[in-house]
């Protein structure tokens, strides 16, 4: 019975993905072109799929949440971690041209770049980390550690008083983007 | 409907709200946000494995993230195949190495290009597992959950990103 569930948790994992996949190759972004031209400031294909996916995605999941039939798991973060983690993957994916989840949509589209440099480079750098991680842990991970908070939480706010503000924001920067020809 | 399929791209408006669409999917049926990068650590450990044994799994990382196939690596494969399968009814499916705006700055040697891919490559493992997500997990299922640290990790990603580009492609060679 154990080894049946899991499997079928492998199923939907595996068909999840086959779904993220097609949508990323149909908007566009498993396209180096079009994440370097994101990361130009002249093509803001990423930023309409991030943006219009986080509004769709934070309305539903707050309210999934609100009818109890979700769990939110929002990741531990802190300064030495996300942001000193943040910039060297910043930096590795203008390099790349593509990002973790849409490298293997760029290798699924044909791009030999993605399958030869990327994943090789990936999945050595993901080694590195591994190697690394003792160390870093104790001397950088943990600087300046906020935990796993939420916006809401910090705020002592109702969620949807974050939640509505949020995607009006993103909504606008949206309208602004098309107005700007974008 | 078979038309609609066929089309090359589709609106990003489209695509975005089906990506968030498909991220509550995977919290009622998987309890888990959509995230790509720990199936890199997954795999990496995996690999290490074949050379080194089981010693690898007594590494302190690989005993908070085992190194096995399981959700998120299945997730990563799903990708591959969604993306070959919306590519091929398109299309769109052709062997590329050096993309055009990568050929346009800094001519058509594919090793060129290989060897800045495999360096970036390097990059977005070692900073993806270092910030714990990437643009995925941190950047639509993290930032979805209002986390403080996926908003803080986003705007790095894009900082790191936006200046890195701007060097490779506008500064004055």
């Amino acid at each position: 019975m154990d080894s049946m569930l899991k499997s079928l948790r492998s199923v939907i994992g595996l068909l999840i993905g086959v779904v993220f996949g097609f949508l990323l190759q149909k908007g566009g972004v498993t396209r180096y072109d079009v994440i370097v031209g994101q990361l130009l400031l002249e093509d803001f294909t990423v930023f309409k799929v991030m943006a219009s996916a986080v509004i769709t995605g934070m309305i539903g999941v707050h309210l999934l949440r609100s009818l109890g039939m979700v769990r939110l798991h929002p990741k531990p973060g802190s300064v030495g971690s996300s942001a000193l983690g943040g910039l060297i993957f910043g930096v590795g994916f203008a390099l790349l041209g593509y990002c973790s989840g849409t490298i293997a949509g760029a290798v699924g589209q044909g791009s030999i770049d993605a399958l030869v440099g990327g994943i090789g480079g990936g999945l050595l750098g993901s080694g590195i980390f591994a190697e690394l991680y003792p160390r870093l842990e104790e001397k950088v991970l943990r600087k300046g550690d906020f935990g796993d908070a939420t916006f809401p939480e910090i705020l002592g706010l109702n969620c949807w008083l974050v939640v509505v503000p949020a995607a009006l924001v993103l909504l606008g920067i949206l309208f602004w983007v098309e107005r700007m020809g974008l | 409907m078979l038309e609609y399929l066929k089309m090359d791209l589709w609106s990003p408006y489209v695509v975005g709200a089906g990506i968030g669409v498909l991220n509550l999917f995977a919290f009622l049926l998987s309890d888990k946000p959509i995230g790509c990068s720990t199936a890199y650590s997954r795999t990496s450990g995996m690999i290490e494995k074949l050379f080194r044994g089981s010693k690898v799994d007594e590494k302190a990382y690989y005993r908070k993230f085992e190194p096995v196939i399981d959700w998120e690596v299945m997730l990563v494969a799903g990708i591959v195949i969604g993306a070959f399968l919306s590519a091929s009814i398109s299309g769109e499916f052709r062997l590329e190495t050096v993309p055009a705006l990568w050929a346009e700055r800094f001519g058509t040697d594919p090793l060129l290009r290989i060897a800045v891919a495999f360096l970036g490559g390097v990059l977005v493992g070692l900073g993806a597992r270092w910030a714990g997500g990437c643009t995925s997990g941190h950047g639509i299922s993290g930032t979805l959950q209002l986390a403080a640290s996926s908003w803080l990790a986003v705007i790095c990603f894009f900082i790191g990103g936006i200046t890195t580009a701007m060097i490779l492609f506008r500064a004055g060679i």
